[in-house]
C-alpha cells in the first residue's frame, strides 16, 4: 500500500514539474530557445508573490492576478526588445544570455530579501487532505496543482492546434522566413511564446513557494528538475512535457520510498537516473518528434 | 495600364556577394512578367528582394506608387504582394487545410477562401486533412499556390513553379494562371523553362548574371535573341554550347 501511496503522491508531484517545465518546453519547441534563468523566474515570481501578500495583507493565491500578469508582461518586453536578438538557428546565444539573466536574478533577490527563507502561507488549505484509506490520502493542493498543470498544457495544446495564432506559431517554428511571407510577424510571436512561458513559470513558482520554503538561489534547482520532465516527455511535445513531469514526480516518490531514511537525496537521485536512462535509450523523449 | 510594380536601379546580395546590378522592371496591372534566366542569375534574389527576405542595397521598389523599402516583409503582404517559394516551403507541422489558411492569416478582403482553391485545384479535394509532408510534388506544388492565392494578392510571385515536376503536372498547374489572374491578380513568373515561360507571359525579361540581358513583349522576341541572351552569347546562339559558363 505504502507503494501505491508513493505512485499516487509521484502523480500528484508531476504535476508541478509539468507546470515547471511548459515554458521551457514552449521556447524550445517554437524558437529553439534555452531559458537557462527559468528556475530564477519561478523563484522571482514567488519572492513577487511574498511581497505583494504582505504589503496588501491578501491570500498568496489572491496575489497570481498581480504576480501572473507582470510576469507575462515581463517575458514578452525582455523578448522583444532583448531576447530577439539572441533568436537562431543555434541556441547557444540563447543560453549565454539567459546564463547572465540567471545570475542578475539571483543576486538581486539576494541583495533585495537577503538570503533568508521564505514561505508563502495560504493557510489550512495546505494540509487539507482526502483519505482513501489507512495508508492512502491525497492532499487537496496537490491536486489542485496537477488540476492547473492539465488545464495549462491542454489549453496550450488547443490553443496550438485549433486558432489562427496557435496555427502561426507552428508555421513559425517550421521555417520563420517563410512564415514572414505569410504576414506573420516572427519577432512578434516569440514575444507572446516568452509572456506565455513567463505567465506559466510564474503559477510554478508560486505553487512551489506554497508548497516548501525557498531562497533567492533555489532557482537553478528547479531548472534541472524541468529539463529533466522536457526531455523526459520529448522536446517540443507540450503532451510529452506532461507525461515526463509525472514520470519525474512517480521517480521521485517510489525513490523516497526505496530509502526512507536518505528520502531527500534517494528520490531526487532517482528521478536522474529515470532521466539519464531515457536520455541513453531515447534521446528524442518519449513522444518527441525524431530528427529528421 | 499602369503600372503596378516598379523595381528601378535595384541592387541586392547576401553578405558581400552581389547578386543584383541596378535591375529596372516593370509589371503593369493585369499583364503577366516573365523573368527567365539561368541558374545563377538573380532571378529568386529578385523576388525575395520584392518581398522583403533579403535587404535591398540601393535602388527602390514601388508597388501601386508606394515606396516598399520602408514596409518590413511580414507588412507586404497586406499590401497585396504574395509570393510562391522556390521548393514549395510548405509547412511540415500543418496539415493542407492549415497550410491554406495560413496563407490567410493577414485578413486582407478579397474573393479567395479554402473552397475556391479548392475550386482552382480539385486535386486538393481528398488531401485537406493530410499532412503537407506526405504529398506529391505537384500537389504539394498546388498547396504552395493555393496557400499564396488565400493572401487575396494584387501581385502574386511565382519562383521556379515548374522544378522538378513532371511536364504534365506543369501543364495543370499553369492551366489554373488564367483563372488566378482573372480574380484580380497579376503575376510575375520566374521560369527556367523559356517554353513555358513564353506561352503564359504577356512580357518577358531575360536575366543574365544579375543584370537585365534583354526584354520585351513575349510575342515580339525572337528565339534565338533569346538563347543568347539567355546563355549570354551575344547574337551567335549557335555556337551556344560551349559557352554555358561565359
Amino acid at each position: 500500500m505504502e507503494w501505491v501511496n508513493a505512485i499516487v503522491q509521484g502523480i500528484l508531484l508531476g504535476g508541478l514539474f509539468a507546470l515547471f517545465a511548459t515554458g521551457l518546453s514552449l521556447a524550445f519547441g517554437v524558437m529553439r530557445f534555452v531559458n537557462l534563468a527559468h528556475g530564477d523566474l519561478a523563484i522571482l515570481a514567488a519572492f513577487l508573490a511574498v511581497s505583494f501578500a504582505s504589503t496588501l495583507d491578501v491570500n498568496p493565491f489572491v496575489t497570481m492576478a498581480l504576480v501572473v500578469p507582470i510576469m507575462a508582461a515581463g517575458g514578452y518586453v525582455l523578448q522583444r526588445f532583448g531576447f530577439n536578438w539572441s533568436i537562431g538557428a543555434d541556441p547557444l546565444p540563447s543560453i549565454l544570455v539567459t546564463f547572465g539573466l540567471a545570475v542578475v536574478i539571483q543576486n538581486a533577490l539576494l541583495e533585495q530579501y537577503s538570503a533568508d527563507s521564505q514561505g508563502l502561507d495560504v493557510g489550512s488549505f495546505e494540509t487539507r487532505s482526502i483519505e482513501f484509506t489507512d495508508d492512502i490520502a491525497v492532499g487537496w493542493f496537490p491536486v489542485l496543482i496537477l488540476g492547473v498543470a492539465v488545464v495549462v498544457l491542454v489549453g496550450l495544446q488547443l490553443f496550438l492546434s485549433f486558432t489562427r495564432m496557435g496555427r502561426a506559431f507552428r508555421a513559425t517554428s517550421d521555417n520563420p522566413s517563410t512564415a514572414r511571407l505569410m504576414g506573420i510577424n516572427d519577432r512578434n510571436i516569440y514575444a507572446v511564446v516568452m509572456a506565455i512561458a513567463f505567465a506559466t513559470v510564474a503559477v510554478a513558482g508560486l505553487f512551489l513557494g506554497i508548497r516548501q520554503t525557498f531562497g533567492p538561489t533555489d532557482g537553478p534547482a528547479q531548472l534541472i528538475f524541468a529539463f529533466e520532465a522536457v526531455v523526459i516527455g520529448g522536446l517540443g511535445s507540450l503532451w510529452g512535457t506532461l507525461l515526463g513531469g509525472i514520470i519525474l514526480g512517480v521517480a521521485q516518490t517510489v525513490g523516497n520510498q526505496v530509502d526512507v531514511e536518505y528520502n531527500v537525496l534517494s528520490g531526487p537521485l532517482f528521478g536522474h537516473l529515470i532521466f539519464l536512462v531515457v536520455l541513453a535509450v531515447r534521446p528524442s523523449g518519449l513522444l518527441g518528434r525524431r530528427q529528421g | 495600364m499602369s503600372p503596378l510594380l516598379e523595381v528601378s536601379e535595384l541592387s541586392s546580395g547576401y553578405g558581400d556577394f552581389r547578386a543584383l546590378y541596378d535591375i529596372s522592371i516593370t509589371v503593369n496591372e493585369g499583364e503577366t512578367l516573365a523573368v527567365i534566366g539561368a541558374n545563377g542569375a538573380g532571378k529568386t534574389t529578385l523576388l525575395r528582394a520584392i518581398t522583403g527576405l533579403v535587404p535591398t542595397w540601393s535602388g527602390s521598389i514601388r508597388f501601386d506608387g508606394q515606396d516598399l523599402l520602408s514596409v518590413p516583409a511580414h507588412k507586404r503582404v497586406a499590401e497585396g504582394i504574395t509570393m510562391v517559394p522556390e521548393g514549395r516551403l510548405l509547412f511540415p507541422s500543418l496539415n493542407v487545410r492549415e497550410n491554406l489558411l495560413v496563407g490567410g492569416h493577414g485578413r486582407r478582403p478579397g474573393p479567395w477562401t479554402v473552397e475556391r482553391v479548392v475550386e482552382v485545384f480539385p486535386l486538393l479535394a481528398p488531401l485537406l486533412g493530410r499532412p503537407s509532408a506526405v504529398l506529391s510534388g505537384g500537389e504539394q506544388q498546388a498547396v504552395a499556390i493555393g496557400r499564396a492565392l488565400m493572401a487575396n494578392p494584387r501581385l502574386i510571385l511565382f519562383d521556379e513553379v515548374s522544378l522538378g515536376l513532371a511536364p504534365v503536372v506543369v501543364r495543370q498547374l499553369y492551366a489554373a494562371l488564367p483563372e488566378i489572374t482573372a480574380h484580380g491578380a497579376t503575376a510575375l513568373v520566374v521560369e527556367q523553362d523559356i517554353g513555358q515561360a513564353m506561352t503564359v507571359a504577356d512580357q518577358v525579361v531575360c536575366l543574365l548574371e544579375g543584370r537585365v540581358s534583354l526584354e520585351g513583349p513575349s510575342a515580339d522576341l525572337d528565339r534565338a535573341d533569346i538563347t543568347a541572351a539567355y546563355f549570354g552569347m551575344g547574337h551567335r546562339p549557335e555556337t551556344r554550347a560551349d559557352g554555358v559558363e561565359n
